[in-house]
């Protein structure tokens, strides 16, 4: 009864660590951020759902310890760790970091240049406003 | 005996998924791929604290798979709130 645990969590362990592996090697060759965010996205998440799903099943077979903190872990890692790369993803966006020279295309450019000249039109709105040319409420 | 050799074998290998990572910490060229490396040395760090927690065969360290989750998170969303804007709270609108 605990080989069969132990077989199950010993191969879903090694499939996560060499996904793992994969998206590290993914995360040194690729020549952009954005192409590397496929790499520290996807496949790391992938990995460590792996690793944390042989735990729970090796401490459910072989002991019978259905452990809730383990199922609120890999809730959160698989909730949470796409989430953290688009952010990342915008953020190297809008901080124009530069893409790779075999870029073929990029659709959100035009988008973005509207929205940044939106944006500063309202920033200097509000200027305006906080300079004086409308009274502060008093409190 | 082959159990342990596999868990041993996973944890060399997360090692040099996270050494991996941190060329690219000490190389990458802006700032986004730093943080990007740091958010995949946290889920590795939670992948190996599993590992070590069935080598060990105790349930103690499933809170902190937990507390590193919440931690990276945390800390991921603040460094890119802070290179897109320049602050990480905002007080405007």
């Amino acid at each position: 009864m605990s080989g069969s645990g132990e077989v199950i969590g010993a191969v879903l362990i090694l499939i996560g660590a060499i996904f793992s592996l994969i998206s590290a090697i993914g995360n040194v060759r690729l020549p952009d951020v954005y192409t590397r965010s496929h790499a520290a996205s996807k496949s790391s998440t992938l990995g460590v759902l792996c690793a944390l799903l042989g735990t729970l099943l090796y401490f459910l077979i072989s002991d019978g310890y259905f452990s809730i903190r383990l199922i609120l872990g890999i809730f959160f890692v698989f909730l949470t760790a796409p989430v953290a790369a688009h952010m990342i993803c915008r953020s190297a966006y809008r901080h124009h970091v530069p893409m790779t020279e075999s870029t073929v295309q990029d659709e959100l450019k035009d988008y973005y240049m509207e929205n940044e000249n939106m944006e500063l039109d309202s920033e200097d709105l509000t200027d305006e406003v906080e300079q004086g040319s409308k009274p502060l409420p008093t409190n | 005996m082959i159990f342990e050799t596999i868990l041993v074998i996973a944890l060399c290998l997360l090692v040099l998924a996270i050494m991996a990572n941190l060329y690219r910490i000490v190389k990458g060229p802006s700032s986004a791929d730093r943080v990007q490396a740091l958010d995949s040395v946290g889920i590795n760090i939670i992948a190996s604290i599993a590992v070590f927690s069935v080598l060990f065969h105790t349930h103690a360290f499933f809170d902190l798979i937990l507390l590193i989750g919440i931690l990276s998170f945390i800390g991921t969303t603040a460094f890119a709130k802070f290179l897109e804007r320049g602050v990480v709270i905002e007080r405007k609108r």
